[in-house]
């Protein structure tokens, strides 16, 4: 019965070497290290999508897991985005700066050089004075700390003042599209300091480094890849021992929990902010590769199709968010970048730009009717993964429990 | 005998119907007690009180020997002071094992962090193996809890509730829904738990409250009727007239 922490969950080593197995080929395929068989926009666009895969891992720790159906957390992956962005727009601002001053007769003071920063900056929103949230913008490690602490501190105080006064089920979800919301109508003032509805550009520039994008973008990778298998083995490791056993309880009867002796409102606040910093981390690594960030990415629809990526991938099982994230966004590429051919109805023809979003939704509606376990399910058959028969009732009477359809095989 | 749960002069009104009116109660270190009552009697209102989950309008619920004020406590901490509950249906977590299920219960650090960098020990096993097989499930100990039968998930609950180590232990109805050979087990596990805590177990079943033999409360709109063995009890016109009799 006592086993250790990988054997109980196989689906670690098996995730991570064909995490491996991905990332090597990527690379055999690339143009800095191998063939050139694969495009570095397409690089790139692998990179993005592990990034969004490890925050459909956080999405499914969150909503598969704790029942706490969050759709804000895309806010929390934008403020990643926003507070890596803030350093390379400064850092690559200040070494054009400094060259261009290097000629002048008289060196530049500090604060010209801060000065001409400020209007290459802000001069798009018709300002050239640093706001103060840029305060630590200049510093690489206080704004890579700043990743982690501003979702982080966002989360805690919001999770807090929410499950305080014991918000739950559909009432939380609106509570988020709310949070999110608001930041990003907040982000697009150009008051906010961050650029308005310009956003942050040119993210993809490495200060200080020469090389060039084809080598950059299978940095990116790996460091994306990387992320993502530690954040699949941290994941894993926080939903398998009594912890686990405790949050899968808040998800299907939290009453009982709490008569148990738990303080459910204090379990769903680690978790609430955990995936919240976990989402700022994948954030900070997808937007780089971006190469911009805007406030629209922090839209409340963002993080409804993370909810989407999710179910479709299958919520409660980790591997099967990581799948829904990876097959809808690469799918949901190819079809909005106009790649797929129109079909041609004679009276009517399908452009797949316009029509993707309503076959989404569509597939959306058919696996929540007829395969609520989604595509992690398809384990199942191979595994045997062993579930109770509850002859149509729920594992739980809270909102948030698994539906029988979702356990049994 | 010195008491551990007093509950002195509680009222509840919900919408304007009082549950619980001016409602005394009391219970000693190590005693079996039923509760009966015809229903809206206020039985689990009065659990919901002592647990935490309604506050009275007035009154007091004092508990142990520091006399602390129950009122002032959330239901999470209730629990971990010492009071154990059983709702009227079996409520397990339907989709872990019964292992998991009764880990969760063990008496241990209850906080987030603790919880998360915790392995359960050799004891830790070994208690659980012998909660199994004290509530009869020890060959069911790696079977999802869903699975198993009605009167397995009550005894379940039962067993979690021994996990908690609790000093008092609610427990509503838990004879309902089972077989006669079930009930005669679930008998002997509140009598054999009751020797070294108090329990407390509401229930509508004459037969099932004869068969533990303890004193018995009865509750009628919200107040005390009468209370004592359950002979006593019965004979007693006023219950007759209002529960007995219909």
């Amino acid at each position: 019965m006592r086993q250790s922490f990988i054997l109980r969950n196989p689906s670690i080593l098996i995730f991570l070497a064909c995490l491996a197995a991905f990332t090597v080929i990527v690379t055999l395929l690339s143009h800095a290290y191998g063939t050139a068989f694969i495009s570095t926009s397409f690089v790139k666009t692998l990179g993005k999508t592990l990034c969004l895969c490890l925050v459909a891992i956080a999405m499914d720790l969150v909503w598969g897991y704790c029942g706490i159906l969050s759709l804000g957390h895309f806010a929390f992956f934008g403020l990643g985005g926003y507070m890596v962005g803030m350093w390379l727009m400064y850092a690559r601002t200040e070494l054009i700066v400094a060259g261009s001053m290097a000629n002048a007769a008289i060196p530049p003071t500090p604060q010209e050089v801060r000065d001409a920063i400020g209007t290459q900056i802000f001069g798009v929103v018709g300002s050239s004075e640093f706001p103060p949230i840029w305060m630590f913008a200049h510093s690489f490690w206080a704004q890579m700390a700043l990743v982690v602490l501003i979702p982080g501190a966002l989360a805690l105080v919001f999770g807090w003042l929410a499950f305080r006064s014991r918000v739950t089920g559909v009432y939380l979800s609106i509570l988020t599209q709310a949070m999110t919301l608001a930041l990003s109508l907040y982000l697009f003032q150009n008051e906010s300091g961050l650029r308005g509805n310009n956003g942050l550009s040119g993210l993809q520039n490495l200060p200080g480094v020469s090389a060039s994008q084809d080598y950059i973008s299978v940095w990116f990778l790996w460091a994306s890849a990387v992320a993502l298998g530690l954040g699949y083995v941290l994941a894993a490791w926080v939903v398998s021992g009594k912890f686990g056993s405790v949050v899968r309880g808040i998800r299907d009867d939290e009453a009982r929990v709490r008569f148990l002796g738990y303080s459910v409102e204090g379990y769903k606040l680690f978790v609430f902010t955990l995936t919240a910093i976990i989402a700022g981390i994948a954030g900070a690594l997808y937007y780089p590769q971006a190469g911009i960030i805007n406030p629209g990415e922090v839209a409340p629809i963002a993080s409804i199709y993370l909810a989407v990526w999710v179910a479709i991938g299958g919520r409660g099982r980790l591997y099967g968010a990581v799948i829904g994230a990876a097959l809808v966004s690469l799918v949901s590429t190819w079809f909005t970048g106009g790649q797929v051919p129109s079909v041609n109805l004679g009276f009517y023809r399908i452009d797949w730009v316009d029509w993707w979003l309503v076959l989404l939704g569509l597939t959306f509606v058919l696996v929540t009717l007829f395969a609520p376990k989604g595509i992690g399910g398809l384990f199942d058959l191979v595994t045997e993964r062993f579930a109770p028969n509850r002859h149509g009732a729920n594992y739980g009477p809270d909102q948030g429990s698994l539906l029988e359809k979702e356990g049994r095989k | 005998m010195s008491s551990l749960l007093e509950v002195s002069g509680i009222s509840v009104t919900f919408d304007g119907y009082r549950a619980i009116r001016n409602l005394s109660f009391s219970i000693g270190e190590a005693e079996l007690r039923a509760i009966i009552g015809p229903n809206g009697a206020g039985k689990t209102t009065f659990m919901d009180i002592v647990t935490g989950k309604t506050k009275p309008d007035e009154g007091k619920v004092i508990w142990g020997e520091k006399s602390t004020n129950l009122l002032r406590l959330n239901e999470a901490r209730i629990a971990q002071i010492g009071i154990g509950r059983k709702f009227q249906r079996p409520t397990v977590f339907e989709d872990q094992t019964v292992q998991a299920n009764l880990m969760m219960a063990l008496r241990n650090k209850r906080a987030p962090f603790p919880v998360l960098f915790w392995r359960p020990s050799f004891e830790d096993h070994s208690r659980v193996e012998e909660l199994a097989s004290e509530i009869g499930l020890a060959d069911e100990l790696s079977r999802k809890s869903g699975e198993l039968s009605h009167g397995q998930k009550q005894w379940l609950e039962i067993g979690m509730l021994l996990a908690q180590e609790p000093r008092l232990l609610l427990v509503d109805e838990p004879a309902a829904g089972m077989t006669l050979a079930e009930r005669e087990h679930t008998t002997d596990l509140l009598k054999e738990a009751a020797k070294t805590r108090a329990v407390v177990v509401v229930e509508h079943d004459m037969e099932f409250v004869r068969r533990l033999e303890c004193k018995v409360t009865v509750l009628h709109e919200g107040s005390v009727l009468a209370e004592g063995s359950l002979d006593h009890v019965t004979a007693n016109p006023q219950v007759i007239e209002v529960y007995l009799g219909r």
